[in-house]
Formats: C-alpha cells, structure tokens, sequence
C-alpha cells in the first residue's frame, strides 16, 4: 500500500478541480501553464520559419501581426506573470513557512477558475480571428484603427488580471501571518522575500491595467476622449498607463526567478547565501523602484525631455539592486563546494543570461543610444535574455530543484542535465543573433526583411529549432518519471529548508508536527551537511 | 469574527455621498472658471475618504493595514506626478 499524501488522498475528479489544497491546485496551474506555454510558443515556432527567408512565404502581413501578438499577450500574463508564483510558490510557500496551507485556500482555488476564464477568453478571440495591436495594446490600433478583436481579448487579459491581484493578496497575508513559530523575517529563505516583493507589485500595479483596458473599452464604445486627440484625449496617456503596469509587471516576471536561484545556488554550493539581508531588501527596493521609470519605453514619442532624463536617471537606479543580486550569487559560489546537478547547471545559465538581459537593458536607459535602437530587435533580444533566459530559465531549475518534492519521484539527472545544456545553447543562438541584427537597424515586428540580415536570421531561427527541442524534453523524462522514477526520499538534496523536512510528497496537511524555527536558513556544518531550519 | 456592527455610521455614510454627489452636480453649473476643477477635485477626495474610513472600515484598523491603504495612495501620487511631469514639461 502506498502511503497516504496529498496525491493518493483521493482519487477522483471532484477531489482535483473542487480542491483547497495549496498544492493540488499548483498542479492545476502548472498543467494549464504548460498547455499555454506551448501555444505560445507554437507562435513563436511559425514566426521563426517564416524569418528563415526575407521575403514573405508562409504567412501574410496580418497573420504575422496576429502571431506576434497572440504570442505576447500568451506568453506575458498567461505564462510568465503567474509562472513560478502560481505553480512553484503555491506549492512550496506554505511548506518553506510550515504553514498547512496559504491564508484563504478557497481564494486560492478562485484564482484559478479565474484565470482559466481569462484564458478561455483569450483563446477564443485568438481563434476567432485574432488581435492585431501588439501585446502592449497601443492606442490607436486598439481604439480608432481596430480592426481584429481587441476588446475580447482586452477582456481576457483584465479577467486575468483578477487571478493576480487575489495570488498577490493570498501570499502578502500568508508570509504576515502564517509564518511557523520562531521564524521571523530574517529567516526567512529569499525566495519569500522575493514573492513578498512580487505580491506587493501584483497588487499595486494590476489594478491600473485593468482601468486602462477599460478607458480602452469607453473610448471606443462610448466616445468619451481619453487617448484620441480630436475628442480631447492625450496620445501619450495609454502608453504612460500601460508602462505604470508593464514595467512593474517585468518585475514580476523576474523577480520569482531571481527567488528560486538562491535557493539553488546556495543548496549547490553548500553555503549560506552571502549577504543576506542585502539580497532580501533588494527585492523590495526593486519592486519599489521599478515604479519609477516606466517613462524609458516612451523615449522617441514625443514625451517631454525633462521626464525623459529622469526616467533615464531612473532607470540606471533600478539596475543597482539587480546588480546586488548578481554579485552576491557569485560571492556565494566563491569557495563553496560546488555540485552540478540539473539545477545548478539552471542557475548558473540564470546568472550569465540575466546579467546580459540587464546590462543591454541599462543600454537602451541611455537616451541617445536608445534613438537608434528602440523598435529593433536589440530590444527583442534584450527582454528575451531576461524574460527567457533569466525567468523562463529559473522556472525549469526550480522545476527540478523541488520536483522529487511535489511528485516524490527522481528524474534521469543524464536527461536533465542535457536538457539543461542544450537549452542553454539553443537560447543563446536564437537570441544572440537579434542583438547583431538589432545594433544593424533591422526593426521588431515585420516579416520581409532586406536579405543582408538573412545570416543573422537563419542562425536564430537554427537555434529556436533547437530551444524548441530541448523545451520539449522535459516533458518526457519528467512526465517518465512520475510513472517509472524512483522513488524520492524527503531530502534528496540535502537541503536545510522547512520544506525538506517533510516527507515527498508531502502529506495533505503538509507537517504531521507543527514545526519550530530556530535557526537562519541556508545553514550548512563544516563537512557542508545541511543544519535544517528547525532543529 | 461575524460581530453585528451599527449599520448608521453606513446609512450616514451613505447619504453623506449622495449629498456630495448632489453638490457636484450643481457645483459645475456654478461657473468658477478654473476653480471648478479644484472644487471638483476636492470633493471627489472627501467621497474617496469617505469610503475607505467608512465602507472599507479602515478606521477600525491597525497600523500594518492603514500603511497598506497609504501605500496604495502613494503609488496612486506617483503615477499622477510622474505622469504629470510629463504632460506639464512637454515642449
Ligand atoms: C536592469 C534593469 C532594466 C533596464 C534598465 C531595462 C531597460 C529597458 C528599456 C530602456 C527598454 C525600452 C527599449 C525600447 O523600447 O526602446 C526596455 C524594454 C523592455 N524590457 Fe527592459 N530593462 C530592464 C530589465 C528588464 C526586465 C527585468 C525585464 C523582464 C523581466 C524587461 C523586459 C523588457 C521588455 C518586455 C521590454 C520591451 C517591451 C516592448 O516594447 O514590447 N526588462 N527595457
Ligand atoms: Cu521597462
């Protein structure tokens, strides 16, 4: 007989979409985020085929847009944003706090059923013929110049929008309130902190999204000048509302990442992480300061010179506590004793792609260069290295990291380790090449180009061939294993988390001792034998 | 958890917001010139406190929850300053 666990407490459906439980319904979120992540990226796929050759050959001018933009509005709130919060943060924030569940179970299941109707909303206005505006939704093509169905899926992103700010509420409520005794915030491990700082973004900025979706709507339909001009709008207005959210949102796209590499590196190198409460406070200066400089997407159009200075001032600020971070995790690595199992090999490919993506991001804070390079594919590669590389990249170490966790099964460490690198290769491949194309002036968002960028072009799109390869492997090997892997101990790892010191998978109320925190996380003796928290 | 509270305070509130609602009605018929906006402005904060202290009953609540609320309102300012400091510098 197997032991009872959250798994095999009940078998049927009921039990599955009516259920409370923090980490069935991560489960749920994870199945639905596959399934979105592979639409996405199937947009991706068909973009890529047809930017092998410069002239047009397998879409037109509108289906191009339709792809470039289903693969956006996909691939921001119905992959990234709720990634690693909704699947790897509802599964492991109560065990890493030794709580029994999140503050309100039942909410958490609403979220879901939330985003699911957000998701279904959008779908069908991808298959009913599709958006044409851009994941971001710019006005007039959204408003006056529409032509595709914009508002259904407007519709969709604003319901979704819903599903994070009660995500955000569930966990800002729980890390106050539900922490084990003895675990203060300074024992905290970062990855709380950082979901902490994401949480407090989730619920500050999406509330504004959905108000501009929705100014969008009584434009349009009611006449009421907001964005036009010629019915006393201001033209500038969407995009400062939007960028309030976006840039907040990019945050929440990295942040959670950046919250799993420290529970990797320092499980990895045997060692506490260096510096702390540097990094912990980091998290929350980033979500504080990234408010402030949404103004840098908005350089070439027309917006006043002074905001631009100081969102460019603003934007080189930001960049300081991501650059703590990047160098605390390579302090942590010094004289550690490093192992490089599957995650690690994640979180190191993290450190080297992040710190990419961020310096060409602090390229594109300079004003002047920033004339030459906005709208091209130096932006592209850009968000990719971050969006991509860092969070997409940190998403799959975590994945692993606490895979024997949530389904108590071990994957083959050969096929892990392969996928890892060969995602690592593919990535870079397909991205590189778009900084070269974009410093050449070859603009985002068009699908005939002059043949001197087919070079470039083709050797991307080589590379997604393989990104798309390695994306896929997992899915076997990990989807073997719950069927076929060995089975997993409670501490595989080795690791000193609250979350290790209870069995995989974990029983349906998570600790069968209420458990006492006594010590910092991330502690390790001499010999580099984990000191659990509750010891 | 489920205590009874007075529901006054809630039909007091209440009826406060319809007479504010009532004054800006006539208010924008008063000509002030620029100082319509100002007055409209300003009552449309009062009904704003209205419902945070009374419907949202932050009144009754601690420290940790009013620097919640009051974070809301800061970002609510930096959204309006910077955005302003765009509208009102532009050449
Ligand atoms: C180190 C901090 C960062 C700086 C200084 C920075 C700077 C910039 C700038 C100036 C642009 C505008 C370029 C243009 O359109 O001309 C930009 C675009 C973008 N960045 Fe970053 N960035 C940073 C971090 C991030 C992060 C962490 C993410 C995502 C997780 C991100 C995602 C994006 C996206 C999605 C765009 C393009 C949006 C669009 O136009 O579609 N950036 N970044
Ligand atoms: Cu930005």
């Amino acid at each position: 007989m197997t032991e009872r666990n959250y798994l095999t407490a009940d078998y049927t459906l009921r039990s599955w979409f009516f259920t409370t439980d923090h980490k069935r319904i991560a489960i749920l979120y994870f199945a639905s985020l596959t399934m979105f992540f592979f639409i996405g990226g199937a947009a991706a796929t068909a973009m890529r085929i047809e930017l092998a050759t410069p002239q047009a050959d397998l879409v037109s001018d509108d289906i191009y847009n339709r792809l470039f933009t289903m693969h956006g509005i996909i691939m921001v709130w119905f992959f990234l944003i709720p990634s690693i919060p909704n699947t790897l943060g509802n599964f492991i924030v109560p065990l890493m706090i030794g709580a029994r569940d999140l503050a309100f179970p039942r909410l958490n299941l609403l979220s879901w059923y939330v985003f699911m109707l957000g998701g279904s909303v959008t779908l069908f206005a991808i298959l009913a013929g599709g958006i044409d505006t851009g994941w971001t939704f710019y006005t007039p093509f959204s408003t006056l110049y529409s032509n595709s169905y914009v508002m259904v899926a407007a519709a969709g992103v604003f319901i979704a929008g819903f599903s994070s700010i009660l995500t955000g509420l569930n966990f800002i409520v729980t890390i106050h309130r539900l922490r084990a005794p003895g675990l203060t915030w300074y024992r905290l491990p970062l990855f709380i902190w950082s979901l902490y700082a994401t949480s407090v973004i989730l619920v500050l900025a999406t509330p504004v999204l959905a108000i501009t979706l929705v100014l969008i709507a009584v434009e349009r339909f009611f006449g009421v000048g907001f964005f036009d001009p010629r019915i006393g709008g201001d033209p500038l207005l969407f995009q400062h509302l939007f960028w309030f959210y976006s840039h907040p949102a990019v945050y929440i796209m990295i942040l959670p990442g950046m919250g799993v590499i420290n529970e990797l590196i320092s499980c990895f190198s045997r060692k506490q992480v260096f510096g702390y409460k540097f990094v912990a406070w980091a998290s929350l200066a980033i979500a504080a300061l990234g408010f402030l400089v949404w103004g840098h997407h908005m350089f070439v159009t027309g917006q006043s010179l002074l905001a631009s200075l100081v969102f460019s001032f603003m934007s080189f600020v930001v960049a300081v506590p991501s650059a703590i971070k990047v160098f605390n995790w390579t302090a942590t690595l010094h004289k550690g004793s490093l192992r490089f199992d599957a995650p690690m090999l994640y979180a190191l490919a993290f450190i080297g792609l992040f710190t990419i993506g961020g310096l060409t991001g602090l390229f594109l804070a300079c004003l002047a260069f920033d004339v030459h390079a906005t709208d091209t594919y130096f932006v592209v590669a850009h968000f990719h290295y971050i969006m991509v590389g860092g969070m997409v990249t940190a998403y799959f170490g975590g994945l692993h990291y606490w895979w024997p966790k949530i389904t108590g099964r071990l994957y083959s460490e050969y096929w892990a380790r392969a996928a890892a690198i060969l995602i690592f290769l593919g990535f870079n491949l397909t991205f590189f090449p778009q900084f070269v194309l974009g410093a050449e002036g070859m603009p985002r968002r068009y699908h005939v180009y002059p043949p001197e960028f087919q070079v470039w072009n083709v050797l991307s799109s080589g590379g997604a061939t393989i990104l798309a390869a390695a994306y896929l492997l997992p899915l076997f090997y990990l989807g073997y294993s719950v069927f076929f892997g060995a089975r997993a101990p409670a501490n595989p790892w080795d690791a000193p988390g609250l979350e290790w010191q209870t069995s995989s998978p974990p029983p349906e109320h998570n600790f069968d001792v209420q458990p006492v925190v006594t010590r910092a996380p991330y502690q390790y003796s001499r010999k580099f034998e984990a000191q659990p928290q509750n010891a | 958890m489920t205590q009874s509270r007075p529901s006054l305070p809630l039909v007091a509130a209440w009826l406060g917001l319809l007479g504010l609602l009532a004054l800006t009605v006539t208010m924008a018929y008063v000509p002030l010139g620029a100082a319509n906006a100002v007055v409209a402005i300003g009552i449309g904060i009062t009904k704003a406190a209205l419902v945070a202290a009374i419907f949202m009953e932050l009144r009754h609540r601690d420290a940790l929850t009013l620097l919640f609320a009051g974070a809301g309102l800061f970002w609510l300012g930096i959204l309006l300053w910077l955005g302003l400091m765009d509208f009102l510098t532009r050449t």
